[in-house]
Protein backbone atom coordinates (compact mmCIF):
# COMPACT_ATOMS: atom_id res chain seq x y z
CA UNK A 1 0.00 0.00 0.00
CA UNK A 2 1.09 3.52 -0.89
CA UNK A 3 -0.36 6.78 0.07
CA UNK A 4 0.42 9.95 -1.67
CA UNK A 5 -0.90 13.32 0.00
CA UNK A 6 -1.72 15.53 -2.76
CA UNK A 7 -3.06 18.49 -1.01
CA UNK A 8 -5.06 19.80 1.82
CA UNK A 9 -8.37 19.79 0.04
CA UNK A 10 -10.83 16.91 -1.00
CA UNK A 11 -10.10 15.24 -3.97
CA UNK A 12 -13.13 15.39 -6.29
CA UNK A 13 -12.65 13.08 -8.68
CA UNK A 14 -9.64 11.83 -10.56
CA UNK A 15 -8.90 9.67 -13.35
CA UNK A 16 -5.33 7.41 -15.06
CA UNK A 17 -4.23 6.97 -18.07
CA UNK A 18 -3.74 4.27 -19.63
CA UNK A 19 -0.36 2.96 -18.59
CA UNK A 20 -1.00 4.22 -14.96
CA UNK A 21 1.89 7.01 -15.08
CA UNK A 22 -0.22 10.14 -14.94
CA UNK A 23 -3.09 11.01 -12.78
CA UNK A 24 -5.60 13.86 -13.72
CA UNK A 25 -7.33 14.78 -10.65
CA UNK A 26 -9.75 17.54 -9.59
CA UNK A 27 -8.52 19.85 -6.60
CA UNK A 28 -11.95 20.68 -5.52
CA UNK A 29 -12.30 23.79 -7.59
CA UNK A 30 -12.73 24.86 -10.90
CA UNK A 31 -9.08 23.32 -12.28
CA UNK A 32 -7.95 19.96 -13.28
CA UNK A 33 -4.21 18.85 -12.45
CA UNK A 34 -2.49 16.16 -14.04
CA UNK A 35 0.42 14.78 -12.07
CA UNK A 36 3.37 12.72 -13.73
CA UNK A 37 4.84 10.03 -11.73
CA UNK A 38 8.78 10.69 -11.87
CA UNK A 39 10.70 7.76 -9.70
CA UNK A 40 9.02 8.14 -6.52
CA UNK A 41 7.90 12.02 -6.65
CA UNK A 42 4.73 13.27 -8.41
CA UNK A 43 4.99 16.50 -10.51
CA UNK A 44 2.31 18.40 -11.85
CA UNK A 45 2.31 18.84 -15.60
CA UNK A 46 -0.72 20.45 -16.79
CA UNK A 47 -3.41 22.48 -15.19
CA UNK A 48 -6.56 22.25 -17.24
CA UNK A 49 -8.25 25.68 -16.48
CA UNK A 50 -11.68 26.23 -18.83
CA UNK A 51 -14.45 25.74 -16.34
CA UNK A 52 -16.39 27.80 -14.47
CA UNK A 53 -17.56 25.93 -11.46
CA UNK A 54 -16.14 22.50 -9.32
CA UNK A 55 -15.12 20.06 -11.76
CA UNK A 56 -17.15 17.35 -10.63
CA UNK A 57 -16.50 14.26 -12.98
CA UNK A 58 -13.15 13.23 -15.15
CA UNK A 59 -12.65 10.30 -17.04
CA UNK A 60 -9.48 9.28 -19.35
CA UNK A 61 -9.79 7.05 -22.23
CA UNK A 62 -7.13 4.96 -22.36
CA UNK A 63 -7.01 3.98 -26.01
CA UNK A 64 -7.88 7.15 -27.68
CA UNK A 65 -5.90 9.73 -25.22
CA UNK A 66 -8.83 11.89 -24.56
CA UNK A 67 -10.12 13.28 -20.86
CA UNK A 68 -13.45 14.04 -20.70
CA UNK A 69 -14.84 16.24 -18.11
CA UNK A 70 -17.43 17.91 -16.16
CA UNK A 71 -18.86 20.54 -13.94
CA UNK A 72 -21.06 22.69 -11.99
CA UNK A 73 -20.75 25.19 -14.56
CA UNK A 74 -23.20 22.55 -16.25
CA UNK A 75 -20.64 21.83 -19.68
CA UNK A 76 -18.38 19.54 -20.45
CA UNK A 77 -15.03 19.49 -21.83
CA UNK A 78 -13.31 16.73 -23.83
CA UNK A 79 -9.36 17.42 -23.96
CA UNK A 80 -7.04 16.16 -26.69
CA UNK A 81 -3.38 15.61 -26.48
CA UNK A 82 -1.96 18.25 -29.07
CA UNK A 83 1.68 18.41 -28.81
CA UNK A 84 2.86 19.16 -24.92
CA UNK A 85 -0.92 20.85 -24.44
CA UNK A 86 -4.54 19.43 -23.75
CA UNK A 87 -6.69 21.35 -25.83
CA UNK A 88 -10.34 21.79 -24.53
CA UNK A 89 -13.48 21.34 -26.97
CA UNK A 90 -16.61 22.36 -25.27
CA UNK A 91 -19.83 19.65 -25.14
CA UNK A 92 -23.28 21.80 -25.22
CA UNK A 93 -25.02 18.66 -22.64
CA UNK A 94 -28.15 21.24 -22.81
CA UNK A 95 -28.85 20.35 -18.93
CA UNK A 96 -30.11 23.67 -16.85
CA UNK A 97 -28.22 22.10 -13.71
CA UNK A 98 -25.39 21.08 -12.40
CA UNK A 99 -22.86 17.62 -14.00
CA UNK A 100 -22.10 14.88 -11.80
CA UNK A 101 -20.74 12.45 -12.98
CA UNK A 102 -19.23 11.23 -16.48
CA UNK A 103 -17.75 8.04 -17.93
CA UNK A 104 -16.28 6.97 -21.55
CA UNK A 105 -18.31 3.87 -22.86
CA UNK A 106 -15.94 1.12 -23.42
CA UNK A 107 -15.35 1.70 -27.12
CA UNK A 108 -14.61 5.34 -26.41
CA UNK A 109 -17.07 6.62 -29.23
CA UNK A 110 -19.15 7.86 -26.70
CA UNK A 111 -19.40 8.75 -23.14
CA UNK A 112 -22.73 9.77 -20.49
CA UNK A 113 -22.79 12.85 -18.05
CA UNK A 114 -25.19 12.27 -15.54
CA UNK A 115 -26.44 15.42 -13.82
CA UNK A 116 -28.87 17.08 -11.53
CA UNK A 117 -31.37 18.18 -13.78
CA UNK A 118 -32.62 14.45 -13.19
CA UNK A 119 -31.34 13.34 -17.05
CA UNK A 120 -28.37 11.61 -18.69
CA UNK A 121 -26.97 13.16 -21.50
CA UNK A 122 -25.09 10.44 -23.97
CA UNK A 123 -22.79 12.07 -26.59
CA UNK A 124 -21.16 11.02 -29.59
CA UNK A 125 -19.41 12.50 -32.03
CA UNK A 126 -20.41 13.80 -35.00
CA UNK A 127 -18.21 13.38 -38.20
CA UNK A 128 -19.81 15.81 -40.52
CA UNK A 129 -19.98 18.70 -38.28
CA UNK A 130 -17.14 17.87 -36.75
CA UNK A 131 -18.90 18.41 -33.37
CA UNK A 132 -19.94 15.92 -30.00
CA UNK A 133 -23.94 15.63 -30.18
CA UNK A 134 -25.74 14.82 -26.95
CA UNK A 135 -29.23 13.01 -26.64
CA UNK A 136 -31.09 12.89 -23.67
CA UNK A 137 -32.38 9.61 -21.27
CA UNK A 138 -35.20 11.44 -19.29
CA UNK A 139 -37.69 8.95 -18.37
CA UNK A 140 -38.42 7.95 -15.69
CA UNK A 141 -35.55 9.70 -13.86
CA UNK A 142 -36.78 11.66 -10.66
CA UNK A 143 -33.65 12.84 -9.17
CA UNK A 144 -30.11 13.67 -9.59
CA UNK A 145 -27.88 11.00 -11.20
CA UNK A 146 -25.05 10.31 -9.29
CA UNK A 147 -23.27 7.79 -10.58
CA UNK A 148 -22.59 5.93 -13.99
CA UNK A 149 -21.20 2.71 -15.43
CA UNK A 150 -21.10 0.97 -18.90
CA UNK A 151 -21.52 -2.56 -20.00
CA UNK A 152 -18.74 -3.87 -21.43
CA UNK A 153 -21.07 -4.02 -24.45
CA UNK A 154 -20.91 -0.30 -24.92
CA UNK A 155 -24.90 0.39 -25.04
CA UNK A 156 -26.43 -0.15 -21.51
CA UNK A 157 -25.35 1.97 -18.83
CA UNK A 158 -26.09 1.73 -15.29
CA UNK A 159 -27.05 5.31 -13.50
CA UNK A 160 -27.68 5.98 -9.45
CA UNK A 161 -30.01 8.29 -8.78
CA UNK A 162 -31.37 10.59 -6.04
CA UNK A 163 -34.72 9.01 -6.29
CA UNK A 164 -33.74 5.76 -4.61
CA UNK A 165 -32.99 3.86 -7.34
CA UNK A 166 -30.65 2.32 -9.72
CA UNK A 167 -31.46 1.84 -13.17
CA UNK A 168 -29.71 0.30 -16.53
CA UNK A 169 -30.73 1.97 -19.52
CA UNK A 170 -29.90 1.32 -22.94
CA UNK A 171 -27.87 4.43 -24.35
CA UNK A 172 -27.93 2.16 -28.22
CA UNK A 173 -26.83 5.26 -30.80
CA UNK A 174 -27.66 4.12 -34.10
CA UNK A 175 -25.20 6.85 -35.57
CA UNK A 176 -22.40 5.16 -34.15
CA UNK A 177 -22.70 1.57 -33.77
CA UNK A 178 -24.45 -1.56 -34.92
CA UNK A 179 -27.72 -3.13 -33.08
CA UNK A 180 -26.31 -5.03 -30.03
CA UNK A 181 -26.84 -8.82 -29.08
CA UNK A 182 -29.16 -9.77 -26.49
CA UNK A 183 -27.63 -9.42 -23.33
CA UNK A 184 -28.93 -10.92 -19.67
CA UNK A 185 -30.74 -8.16 -19.20
CA UNK A 186 -32.81 -8.30 -22.31
CA UNK A 187 -32.76 -8.16 -25.92
CA UNK A 188 -34.53 -5.17 -27.20
CA UNK A 189 -32.83 -1.78 -26.27
CA UNK A 190 -33.78 1.14 -28.18
CA UNK A 191 -32.47 4.13 -27.12
CA UNK A 192 -33.43 4.83 -23.39
CA UNK A 193 -35.10 1.92 -22.60
CA UNK A 194 -34.90 0.95 -19.03
CA UNK A 195 -33.59 -2.72 -18.81
CA UNK A 196 -33.55 -2.81 -14.90
CA UNK A 197 -35.33 -0.58 -11.76
CA UNK A 198 -34.18 -1.82 -8.42
CA UNK A 199 -36.69 -1.95 -5.71
CA UNK A 200 -36.05 -2.17 -1.85
CA UNK A 201 -33.47 0.76 -0.93
CA UNK A 202 -34.23 3.66 0.78
CA UNK A 203 -31.29 6.01 0.27
CA UNK A 204 -29.10 7.80 -2.21
CA UNK A 205 -27.20 5.18 -4.63
CA UNK A 206 -23.80 6.79 -4.19
CA UNK A 207 -21.64 4.51 -6.42
CA UNK A 208 -22.68 1.90 -9.15
CA UNK A 209 -20.45 -0.92 -10.91
CA UNK A 210 -20.96 -3.49 -13.51
CA UNK A 211 -19.21 -6.63 -13.16
CA UNK A 212 -16.52 -7.98 -16.02
CA UNK A 213 -19.05 -9.87 -17.46
CA UNK A 214 -21.83 -7.27 -17.12
CA UNK A 215 -24.25 -10.03 -15.64
CA UNK A 216 -24.27 -8.49 -12.62
CA UNK A 217 -24.46 -5.26 -11.24
CA UNK A 218 -23.84 -3.65 -8.10
CA UNK A 219 -24.72 -0.46 -6.09
CA UNK A 220 -23.84 1.03 -2.73
CA UNK A 221 -26.96 3.01 -1.33
CA UNK A 222 -27.05 5.18 2.09
CA UNK A 223 -28.48 2.19 3.81
CA UNK A 224 -27.63 -1.18 2.08
CA UNK A 225 -25.07 -2.35 -0.28
CA UNK A 226 -27.51 -4.55 -2.82
CA UNK A 227 -26.31 -6.83 -5.79
CA UNK A 228 -27.62 -8.29 -8.47
CA UNK A 229 -27.15 -10.96 -10.23
CA UNK A 230 -29.80 -12.38 -13.09
CA UNK A 231 -31.90 -13.65 -11.99
CA UNK A 232 -30.92 -13.32 -7.82
CA UNK A 233 -31.09 -10.06 -6.40
CA UNK A 234 -29.58 -9.72 -2.73
CA UNK A 235 -28.69 -7.20 -0.37
CA UNK A 236 -25.97 -6.54 2.24
CA UNK A 237 -26.87 -4.54 4.88
CA UNK A 238 -24.25 -2.28 6.60
CA UNK A 239 -23.27 -2.44 9.99
CA UNK A 240 -21.00 0.73 9.08
CA UNK A 241 -21.48 4.39 8.05
CA UNK A 242 -22.49 4.78 4.51
CA UNK A 243 -20.30 3.69 1.68
CA UNK A 244 -19.99 5.74 -1.42
CA UNK A 245 -18.29 3.98 -3.95
CA UNK A 246 -17.42 0.32 -5.17
CA UNK A 247 -16.24 -1.70 -7.71
CA UNK A 248 -15.65 -5.38 -9.02
CA UNK A 249 -12.06 -6.37 -8.66
CA UNK A 250 -12.99 -10.67 -9.40
CA UNK A 251 -16.49 -11.77 -10.74
CA UNK A 252 -17.41 -12.28 -7.30
CA UNK A 253 -15.83 -10.11 -5.07
CA UNK A 254 -16.32 -6.19 -4.67
CA UNK A 255 -14.38 -3.59 -2.82
CA UNK A 256 -16.41 -0.92 -1.42
CA UNK A 257 -15.10 2.26 0.55
CA UNK A 258 -17.28 5.33 2.05
CA UNK A 259 -17.27 7.44 5.13
CA UNK A 260 -15.79 5.08 7.14
CA UNK A 261 -12.44 5.66 5.52
CA UNK A 262 -10.93 2.43 4.45
CA UNK A 263 -12.24 0.08 1.71
CA UNK A 264 -13.76 -3.34 2.50
CA UNK A 265 -14.23 -6.47 0.60
CA UNK A 266 -17.42 -8.14 0.35
CA UNK A 267 -17.61 -11.83 -1.26
CA UNK A 268 -20.76 -12.82 -3.23
CA UNK A 269 -21.71 -16.64 -3.53
CA UNK A 270 -23.27 -17.81 -6.23
CA UNK A 271 -23.98 -20.89 -4.86
CA UNK A 272 -26.20 -19.72 -1.62
CA UNK A 273 -27.11 -16.41 -3.55
CA UNK A 274 -25.91 -14.23 -0.62
CA UNK A 275 -23.39 -11.38 -0.44
CA UNK A 276 -20.97 -11.60 2.85
CA UNK A 277 -18.55 -9.49 4.52
CA UNK A 278 -15.39 -10.26 3.58
CA UNK A 279 -13.19 -7.95 5.64
CA UNK A 280 -11.66 -4.56 6.44
CA UNK A 281 -8.89 -3.99 3.85
CA UNK A 282 -6.94 -1.63 5.92
CA UNK A 283 -3.53 -2.42 7.62
CA UNK A 284 -3.65 -0.17 10.62
CA UNK A 285 -0.32 1.02 12.17
CA UNK A 286 0.24 -0.86 15.08
CA UNK A 287 0.94 2.20 17.97
CA UNK A 288 2.77 1.32 20.81
CA UNK A 289 -0.01 0.40 23.51
CA UNK A 290 1.08 2.04 26.11
CA UNK A 291 0.16 1.70 29.45
CA UNK A 292 -2.52 4.25 30.98
CA UNK A 293 -1.59 5.82 34.10
CA UNK A 294 -4.28 6.55 36.82
CA UNK A 295 -4.21 10.22 36.08
CA UNK A 296 -5.00 10.01 32.31
CA UNK A 297 -7.50 7.03 33.33
CA UNK A 298 -9.06 9.63 35.31
CA UNK A 299 -9.16 12.33 33.12
CA UNK A 300 -10.26 10.49 30.25
CA UNK A 301 -13.47 9.14 32.77
CA UNK A 302 -13.87 12.83 32.93
CA UNK A 303 -13.30 14.20 29.59
CA UNK A 304 -15.32 11.52 27.84
CA UNK A 305 -16.59 9.08 30.11
CA UNK A 306 -15.25 6.07 29.78
CA UNK A 307 -12.13 4.77 31.23
CA UNK A 308 -11.44 3.17 27.51
CA UNK A 309 -7.71 4.41 26.29
CA UNK A 310 -8.67 4.99 22.39
CA UNK A 311 -7.48 7.96 20.98
CA UNK A 312 -9.62 10.25 18.48
CA UNK A 313 -7.33 9.89 15.69
CA UNK A 314 -8.55 7.49 13.47
CA UNK A 315 -5.90 4.57 12.70
CA UNK A 316 -6.93 4.07 9.13
CA UNK A 317 -4.69 4.74 5.97
CA UNK A 318 -6.71 7.50 4.46
CA UNK A 319 -7.92 10.09 7.33
CA UNK A 320 -11.33 11.49 5.88
CA UNK A 321 -14.00 9.98 3.66
CA UNK A 322 -13.05 7.78 0.35
CA UNK A 323 -14.70 9.20 -2.26
CA UNK A 324 -13.54 7.31 -5.09
CA UNK A 325 -12.50 4.15 -6.23
CA UNK A 326 -10.99 2.88 -9.60
CA UNK A 327 -8.62 -0.30 -10.67
CA UNK A 328 -5.17 0.58 -12.22
CA UNK A 329 -4.19 -2.80 -12.96
CA UNK A 330 -6.16 -6.09 -14.09
CA UNK A 331 -9.34 -4.84 -15.10
CA UNK A 332 -12.55 -5.63 -12.84
CA UNK A 333 -12.35 -9.55 -13.55
CA UNK A 334 -8.60 -10.00 -11.89
CA UNK A 335 -7.33 -6.91 -10.43
CA UNK A 336 -4.66 -6.44 -9.09
CA UNK A 337 -4.12 -3.04 -7.57
CA UNK A 338 -6.62 -0.03 -6.92
CA UNK A 339 -6.46 3.25 -6.00
CA UNK A 340 -8.79 5.25 -3.76
CA UNK A 341 -9.11 9.18 -3.05
CA UNK A 342 -10.53 10.86 -0.48
CA UNK A 343 -11.83 14.12 1.01
CA UNK A 344 -8.49 14.28 2.93
CA UNK A 345 -6.78 14.73 -0.23
CA UNK A 346 -4.98 11.54 -0.39
CA UNK A 347 -4.54 8.96 -2.83
CA UNK A 348 -3.56 5.32 -1.39
CA UNK A 349 -2.88 2.73 -4.03
CA UNK A 350 -3.45 -0.55 -2.51
CA UNK A 351 -1.91 -3.97 -3.88
CA UNK A 352 -4.41 -7.18 -3.71
CA UNK A 353 -1.70 -9.51 -3.43
CA UNK A 354 -0.11 -7.69 -0.15
CA UNK A 355 -3.72 -7.47 1.21
CA UNK A 356 -4.15 -10.94 0.59
CA UNK A 357 -1.28 -12.52 2.55
CA UNK A 358 -1.51 -9.41 5.56
CA UNK A 359 -4.67 -10.11 6.32
CA UNK A 360 -5.10 -14.31 7.11
CA UNK A 361 -8.82 -14.87 6.67
CA UNK A 362 -9.42 -12.25 3.34
CA UNK A 363 -10.40 -14.66 0.80
CA UNK A 364 -10.65 -12.79 -2.97
CA UNK A 365 -13.21 -15.66 -4.45
CA UNK B 1 -35.13 49.22 -1.99
CA UNK B 2 -38.61 49.54 -2.59
CA UNK B 3 -41.48 48.66 0.73
CA UNK B 4 -42.47 45.49 -1.86
CA UNK B 5 -39.86 43.66 -1.87
CA UNK B 6 -39.20 43.25 1.92
CA UNK B 7 -42.68 41.11 2.55
CA UNK B 8 -43.43 37.95 0.43
CA UNK B 9 -46.86 37.63 1.59
CA UNK B 10 -47.85 38.74 -2.19
CA UNK B 11 -46.72 35.30 -2.59
CA UNK B 12 -50.47 34.02 -2.99
CA UNK B 13 -49.31 30.63 -5.26
CA UNK B 14 -47.40 27.84 -4.57
CA UNK B 15 -45.76 27.27 -7.57
CA UNK B 16 -44.45 24.02 -6.86
CA UNK B 17 -47.64 22.58 -6.58
CA UNK B 18 -48.06 23.06 -10.12
CA UNK B 19 -44.51 21.86 -11.27
CA UNK B 20 -45.47 18.99 -13.72
CA UNK B 21 -42.16 17.24 -12.56
CA UNK B 22 -42.77 17.46 -8.85
CA UNK B 23 -41.41 14.71 -6.35
CA UNK B 24 -44.67 12.38 -5.91
CA UNK B 25 -43.81 9.39 -3.17
CA UNK B 26 -45.20 6.29 -3.79
CA UNK B 27 -47.24 5.21 -0.92
CA UNK B 28 -48.70 2.02 -0.77
CA UNK B 29 -51.74 2.23 1.74
CA UNK B 30 -51.55 -1.14 3.64
CA UNK B 31 -54.59 -1.73 5.80
CA UNK B 32 -53.39 -4.66 8.26
CA UNK B 33 -51.22 -2.92 10.30
CA UNK B 34 -53.07 -1.21 12.83
CA UNK B 35 -50.39 -1.71 15.35
CA UNK B 36 -49.75 -3.86 18.28
CA UNK B 37 -52.33 -4.82 20.42
CA UNK B 38 -52.53 -2.77 23.38
CA UNK B 39 -54.42 -5.11 25.78
CA UNK B 40 -52.40 -7.98 24.82
CA UNK B 41 -49.12 -6.21 25.95
CA UNK B 42 -50.44 -4.86 29.16
CA UNK B 43 -51.54 -8.17 30.34
CA UNK B 44 -48.63 -9.85 29.88
CA UNK B 45 -47.03 -6.79 31.64
CA UNK B 46 -48.59 -6.86 34.12
CA UNK B 47 -47.67 -10.76 34.58
CA UNK B 48 -44.73 -9.77 34.17
CA UNK B 49 -43.16 -11.51 31.54
CA UNK B 50 -41.69 -8.50 29.73
CA UNK B 51 -39.72 -10.83 27.02
CA UNK B 52 -42.79 -11.72 25.41
CA UNK B 53 -44.71 -7.97 25.69
CA UNK B 54 -41.82 -6.99 23.79
CA UNK B 55 -42.08 -9.26 20.77
CA UNK B 56 -45.61 -8.65 20.15
CA UNK B 57 -44.95 -5.05 20.85
CA UNK B 58 -42.64 -4.87 17.68
CA UNK B 59 -44.79 -6.69 15.56
CA UNK B 60 -47.50 -4.88 12.77
CA UNK B 61 -45.24 -1.76 12.90
CA UNK B 62 -47.39 0.85 10.99
CA UNK B 63 -45.18 1.59 8.66
CA UNK B 64 -47.14 2.39 5.65
CA UNK B 65 -49.91 4.02 7.48
CA UNK B 66 -50.68 7.43 7.18
CA UNK B 67 -52.67 7.41 9.90
CA UNK B 68 -50.93 9.83 12.77
CA UNK B 69 -53.24 8.31 15.31
CA UNK B 70 -52.41 4.93 14.52
CA UNK B 71 -48.67 5.55 14.79
CA UNK B 72 -48.93 7.89 18.35
CA UNK B 73 -50.73 4.77 19.49
CA UNK B 74 -48.11 2.16 18.55
CA UNK B 75 -44.78 4.36 19.74
CA UNK B 76 -47.01 4.68 22.81
CA UNK B 77 -47.28 0.97 23.44
CA UNK B 78 -43.49 0.35 22.69
CA UNK B 79 -42.55 2.87 25.49
CA UNK B 80 -44.82 1.28 28.22
CA UNK B 81 -42.92 -1.96 27.07
CA UNK B 82 -39.06 -0.44 26.99
CA UNK B 83 -39.69 1.35 30.13
CA UNK B 84 -41.62 -1.81 31.98
CA UNK B 85 -37.81 -3.65 31.12
CA UNK B 86 -35.06 -3.94 34.32
CA UNK B 87 -31.64 -2.78 33.32
CA UNK B 88 -30.33 -6.09 33.03
CA UNK B 89 -33.03 -7.30 30.87
CA UNK B 90 -31.91 -5.26 28.64
CA UNK B 91 -29.53 -6.71 26.38
CA UNK B 92 -30.59 -10.44 26.22
CA UNK B 93 -34.26 -9.11 24.74
CA UNK B 94 -32.05 -7.11 21.89
CA UNK B 95 -30.04 -10.18 21.42
CA UNK B 96 -33.36 -12.02 20.67
CA UNK B 97 -34.20 -9.96 17.86
CA UNK B 98 -33.32 -10.05 14.16
CA UNK B 99 -31.81 -7.88 11.95
CA UNK B 100 -34.94 -6.31 10.76
CA UNK B 101 -36.05 -6.38 13.98
CA UNK B 102 -33.20 -4.54 15.93
CA UNK B 103 -33.34 -1.92 12.72
CA UNK B 104 -37.34 -1.56 14.12
CA UNK B 105 -35.98 -0.90 17.46
CA UNK B 106 -34.02 1.67 16.56
CA UNK B 107 -36.70 3.54 14.81
CA UNK B 108 -38.59 3.34 17.74
CA UNK B 109 -36.02 4.02 19.72
CA UNK B 110 -35.21 7.51 18.27
CA UNK B 111 -39.20 8.15 17.81
CA UNK B 112 -39.23 8.12 21.27
CA UNK B 113 -36.51 10.55 21.51
CA UNK B 114 -38.26 13.20 19.95
CA UNK B 115 -41.01 13.44 22.76
CA UNK B 116 -38.92 13.28 25.97
CA UNK B 117 -40.72 12.39 29.10
CA UNK B 118 -39.71 12.03 32.53
CA UNK B 119 -37.73 9.34 32.58
CA UNK B 120 -38.16 7.64 28.98
CA UNK B 121 -35.09 9.30 27.73
CA UNK B 122 -32.80 7.93 30.46
CA UNK B 123 -34.38 4.56 29.49
CA UNK B 124 -34.17 5.13 26.02
CA UNK B 125 -30.96 5.84 25.92
CA UNK B 126 -29.72 2.60 27.45
CA UNK B 127 -31.71 0.81 25.11
CA UNK B 128 -30.22 2.49 22.04
CA UNK B 129 -26.64 1.55 23.61
CA UNK B 130 -27.63 -1.94 23.41
CA UNK B 131 -29.24 -1.89 20.00
CA UNK B 132 -26.23 -0.19 18.71
CA UNK B 133 -23.91 -2.60 19.91
CA UNK B 134 -25.92 -5.15 17.91
CA UNK B 135 -26.79 -3.05 14.94
CA UNK B 136 -23.97 -0.84 14.37
CA UNK B 137 -24.15 2.42 12.77
CA UNK B 138 -25.56 1.09 9.69
CA UNK B 139 -28.90 0.71 11.57
CA UNK B 140 -29.05 3.92 12.85
CA UNK B 141 -28.11 5.56 8.99
CA UNK B 142 -31.08 2.96 8.00
CA UNK B 143 -33.38 4.89 10.81
CA UNK B 144 -32.20 8.45 9.03
CA UNK B 145 -32.93 7.35 5.62
CA UNK B 146 -35.73 5.36 5.68
CA UNK B 147 -38.99 6.49 3.71
CA UNK B 148 -41.41 4.60 5.47
CA UNK B 149 -41.09 5.77 8.82
CA UNK B 150 -43.06 4.27 11.91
Amino acid sequence: MSYHSFLLEPISCHAWNKDRTQIAMCPNNHEVHIYKKEGSNWNKIHVLKEHNGQVTGIDWAPESNRIVTCGTDRNAYVWTLKGDAWKPTLVILRINRAARCVKWSPKENKFAVGSGSRLISVCYFEQDNDWWVCKHIKKPIRSTILCLDWHPNNVLLAAGSCDFKCRIFSAYIKEVEEKPAPTAWGSKMPFGEVMFESTGTAGWVHGVCFSDSGNRVAWASHDILPFKSDPAQTFLTSETLPLLCVTFITENSLVAAGHDCYPVLFVYDSNKAALSFGGKLDVPKQSAQKGMTARERFQNLDKKATTDSKEAVLESLHKNSISQISILNGGKARCAKFCTTGMDGGMAIWDVKTLESAMKDLKIV
Amino acid sequence: MAKNTLSSRFRGVDIDEYDENKFVDEQDEAAEQQGPDACEVDHLIRQGDTMTAFHIALRNPPINSKNPAVKERAQAVVLRVLTAFKSSDIEPAVKSLDRNGVDLLMKYIYRGFEKPSDNSSAILLQWHEKAFAVGGLGSIVRVLTARKSV
